[in-house]
């Protein structure tokens, strides 16, 4: 066959082996989207208007819930709850982090690292911790003077804990991304510091703070862990779901629960991402990094905050820990290790361990393949038609849904007698490809970042040397990408090790989490042994992250003749 | 003047014989939803030929490149490369290598391996590669260089590991998008008669698109000057100085004042804010045309005003500018407004100085004058 006859007999442009490929890669990150984010949650939509024999029930359930004041009492303790926390979280955040990136302090290091702590650790861990200070049997129940700590206080004071990294993170982002010439203009201008601080600092942070404030918000109304642990009879929105489905075994009625909890999580996110894009437009390319000068006056007070909230930070770890080496709190203090013998709690032992590692690791291998395969094609594939859209549409989900209802609508749709993929129910498979689903959204922004900082011919390049889309993408793109990956991986791992809020209506008689099991021990009055499996928890992400904090090293070592 | 672009384009194709032509686009437009970037436009690249791009950013030339090499297909026109039509072809099904503006050098690679990125497959056994790559090296400049990555490289260096890369292949066309814009201008000066030289020691048929007409001048056999998404003009770099097509070629190439004029009679005369100046270029024009009349620096005269030669213009100096070689002078002569450039010798002789009056003269023969569009 000539050319001729080739050219003469295309009228469009024909795809290339390349763009195809491309083509069915964004086809299966579609499918992949559909069959295990979108059908499960239209599932739960659909489910919340049925009856309990199948039948349509219109909004009768949503009536049944509107008029049932237990249920409306857990709705509005949610959100003041969550408010309250955002309250006392995002200032104490703010300080942190401006300690971190404006003042002159020693070990910002190191005061970044504890920062992350609760991260590595479920929710339920800081929980735990309080109940051993100020429980029941705590050692400081004196200090609240009649007041109980199961309830809202308790919620509250543990949810700061949790909180206070994310909030943190975002804003010590906020505040490092200023230009210095905003700085050296305004004081050139002879303004004070306190109104440089008011008219430069806050403004450029504002949408760091509305960021914070939300993520804050959301997380406090879909834990679930701590109002589990620590809650006593104070009920919310995100213990409702779990009676309402494995108490009650209503599971309309959990689907409309869900959908309540939905509502102020797609809020949040979408006020995030308005808040985002304000963000982005504000900032320029050519930006002076700001370096701060030392000031005693400042720097002092600001080092001594750290010191205390890095202080509370391991000291409600550290408590954790100790009350789980303890024989009988607070009776018999001395130290032993018969909390970590698992099989005297919990008829699966070490095994929820080892099986919470395998679901991890496995969630961190293929997830991070998959949210990074299909990043790479969403950037950089054939972007014409709607394709392209609703999968970037698709991936930035997830963070809208709260574990809770995800793991809900994995229930309703897995177990559903008509689904084909029914029998991943109760299995490892289905654990993973949650915890993929459920924390898929920040591993595809980061690959998108780290995809984006390439240039954007490599493909290009490789194109107009007949290089096939595939070598270029193996020798370059994830070269290249590799700390972001490392960096997605870890992350998945340490989330699905820690979560609790999706698995626990998915797991199986087999197939039981070390998180989920910590819940079931401290359901069953084993509270120390609940925290040691929480300490086991937390030892295993800790090694994640120093481990990636070492390869991390390892490959700047190996790649720095690269970068410059 | 519109009306004339395809002309142009037409009279070049004709002086071509049709087996030298290697690149030929033909009514090529794209069009990006509601925004139209390239007008149809046809031109034709001979054989061996340095062919430059050159407008102001917008008006098409990087798009109309990018339609060259398959990474954003025209939305209409053909596109044919010896005679072969490749307008629909993907990147990988054509042949050309290519130098982008920020070089997209693999970072994660040596600069011998970036260079023999596209010698794969059976035809290229790992001796081969070797061979070919140290001969690349050698032919840019850079044979010691070969182990080191992209970021060790200066900026220049960078840009000729791209052009090593970018000819690896043997590719029939060289296609360089703005490949000197990210250079200081001392190394670009440099940069760009290396790549002319190699050009032509290579004969390989190239394709440039700039926005710096001095860079364009220089390298180009031809320059394609460009704007808002169509040619103006297609033509030497001494043609296109000499003999702009348009206002926006006579504009956009050099440096030059402009005026508005009427034309008078008889034939020859146009009158300009009250005066009557003679230009040859009116003569074809009807009585009473308006016209813009554009003329360069170097081509108005001065002499004292005491020593004013018939016909010359009486000015007021309002400004100096000392260039080195020569000095910008800018002159009122009533309502016109002229740039002269004078030899920094010779200024002190005419005594021009902010205030004083001069004597321009503008020589019949080099008044630039475009019928203005109704």
């Amino acid at each position: 066959m000539s050319d001729a006859v080739l050219a003469g007999s295309e009228p469009r442009q024909r795809l290339s082996l390349d763009q195809r490929i491309m083509q069915w890669g964004l086809w299966l990150a579609l499918a992949f989207l559909l069959a295990f984010l979108v059908l499960p949650l239209a599932t739960l939509l659909l489910r919340a208007f049925e009856t309990p024999e199948g039948g349509f029930a219109g909004i009768e359930n949503f009536r049944t819930y509107a008029t049932t004041p237990a249920l409306l009492a857990a709705a509005w303790n949610s959100l003041w709850t969550a408010a309250l926390t955002a309250v006392i979280v995002v200032p104490l955040a703010f300080a942190y982090a401006y300690a971190l990136t404006r003042a002159c302090i020693p070990a910002k290091p190191l005061f970044r690292a504890v920062m992350m702590l609760p991260l590595l650790a479920p929710s339920l861990l800081p929980a735990l911790a309080l109940i051993y200070l100020f429980g029941n049997q705590g050692m400081l129940r004196g200090l609240l003077m009649g007041g109980s700590i199961y309830g809202p206080a308790g919620i509250v004071a543990a949810q700061v804990f949790y909180c206070f990294p994310s909030a943190a993170l975002i804003l010590s982002v906020a505040l490092s991304t200023t230009d210095a010439r905003l700085y050296e203009a305004a004081s050139a201008l002879k303004a004070s510091r306190p109104r440089i601080f008011w008219t430069v600092t806050l403004p450029g942070a504002r949408y760091g703070l509305v960021s914070a404030f939300v993520v804050v918000f959301t997380l406090v109304v879909t834990d679930f862990g701590i109002p589990k642990v620590i809650g006593g009879q104070f009920p919310v929105l995100a213990t409702d779901v779990y009676k309402q489905v494995v108490g009650l075994q209503n599971f309309n009625m959990g689907a409309v629960v869900g959908i309540v909890l939905l509502i102020p999580a797609v809020l949040a996110f979408l006020l995030d991402r308005w808040a985002s894009r304000q963000r982005t437009a504000t900032m320029s390319g050519r930006a002076v990094p700001l370096r701060p000068a030392p000031r005693a006056m400042r720097d002092r007070p600001l080092l001594l905050l750290c010191i205390v909230v890095a202080a509370m930070l391991v000291g409600i770890v550290g408590v954790a820990a100790w009350g789980s080496l303890i024989r009988f709190w607070p009776y018999n203090l001395t130290l032993t290790l018969d909390n970590y013998d698992f099989t005297r709690f919990d008829t699966a032992g070490w095994d929820s361990v080892w099986l919470s590692m395998r679901m991890a690791a496995i969630a961190a291998a293929v997830g991070t393949a998959i949210v990074f395969v299909v990043a790479y094609v969403l950037d950089r594939g054939p972007q014409h038609g709607p394709l392209p859209g609703i999968g970037r549409f698709a991936a930035a989900v997830p963070l809208a849904v709260p574990g809770l209802v995800l793991g809900l609508a994995y229930v309703l749709f897995f177990n559903h007698p008509a689904n084909p993929l029914g029998f991943l129910y109760g299995t490892l498979a289905i654990l993973v490809l949650n915890s993929i689903v459920h924390f898929y959204t920040v591993g595809h922004l980061t690959a998108v970042t780290a995809i984006r900082q390439l240039d954007p011919e490599f493909e290009s390049v490789g194109a107009s040397m007949r290089v096939p889309v595939w070598v270029t993408f193996g020798r370059v793109t994830v070269p290249m990408c590799l700390p972001a990956i490392l960096e997605i991986a870890v992350f998945m791992f340490v989330n699905a090790m820690t979560t609790v809020s999706a698995v626990i209506f998915l797991y199986g008689p087999d197939t039981k989490p070390a998180s989920v099991a910590m819940v079931h021990m401290d359901e069953a009055g084993q509270a120390s042994a609940a925290a040691a499996m929480g300490v086991v928890i937390l030892g295993i992400t800790i090694t994640a992250k120093l481990a990636q904090l070492l390869l991390g090293a390892l490959l700047g070592r190996a790649t720095q003749a690269w970068r410059r | 003047m519109t009306a004339a672009v395809p002309d142009v384009a037409t009279a070049t194709a004709a002086t071509l014989r049709p087996g030298d032509a290697y690149l030929q686009v033909e009514e090529v437009g794209k069009q990006f939803g509601t925004f139209v970037a390239l007008h149809r436009v046809s031109l034709t690249v001979q054989a061996g030929e340095f062919v430059t791009f050159l407008g102001p950013s917008g008006c098409g030339k990087t798009t109309l490149l990018r339609g060259i090499a398959g990474l954003d297909p025209p939305t209409t026109g053909r596109i044919l490369q010896e005679g072969r039509d490749i307008t629909h072809l993907p990147p990988s099904e054509r042949d050309f290598g290519i130098v982008f503006q920020s070089y997209a050098l693999f970072p994660n690679l040596t600069v011998a391996a970036n260079v023999a990125y596209g010698l794969r497959g059976p035809a290229w056994p790992k001796p081969r590669v070797r061979d070919r790559v140290a001969e690349l090296l050698g032919i840019v400049g850079l044979a010691d260089q070969g182990q080191k990555f992209p970021a060790q490289l200066s900026g220049g260096q960078q840009q000729r590991v791209a052009l090593a890369r970018a000819l690896a292949n043997e590719p029939g066309l060289l296609l360089l998008d703005e490949p000197l814009s990210a250079l200081d201008a001392i190394v670009r000066q440099h940069l760009r008669q290396e790549i002319r030289s190699l050009q032509q020691r290579l004969g390989v048929t190239t394709v440039m698109v700039t926005h710096d007409q001095e860079e364009a001048m220089g390298v180009s056999d031809r320059i394609v000057v460009m704007s808002r998404g169509r040619i103006e003009q297609i033509g030497t770099p001494a043609a296109i100085y000499e003999r702009p097509a348009s206002p926006f070629v006579a504009g956009f190439i050099g440096h030059s004042s402009h005026f508005e004029a009427v034309v008078d009679s008889p034939s020859g005369v146009i009158v300009a804010g009250g005066m009557r100046l003679g230009a040859e270029a009116a003569r074809p024009l009807l009585f009473g045309a308006r016209v813009t009349c554009f003329i360069r620096p170097e081509h108005v005269r001065l002499d004292r005003a005491d020593a004013a030669p018939p016909g010359a213009l009486i000015a007021r100096v309002t400004g100096l500018e000392f260039l080195g070689p020569v000095c910008r002078v800018s002159l009122e002569a009533g309502p016109l407004r002229l740039l002269a450039a004078v030899a920094p010798v010779d200024l002190v002789a005419l005594e021009a100085v902010p205030g004083a009056e001069v004597a321009a003269t503008l020589p019949p023969e080099r008044l630039m004058v475009f019928v203005d569009d109704v």
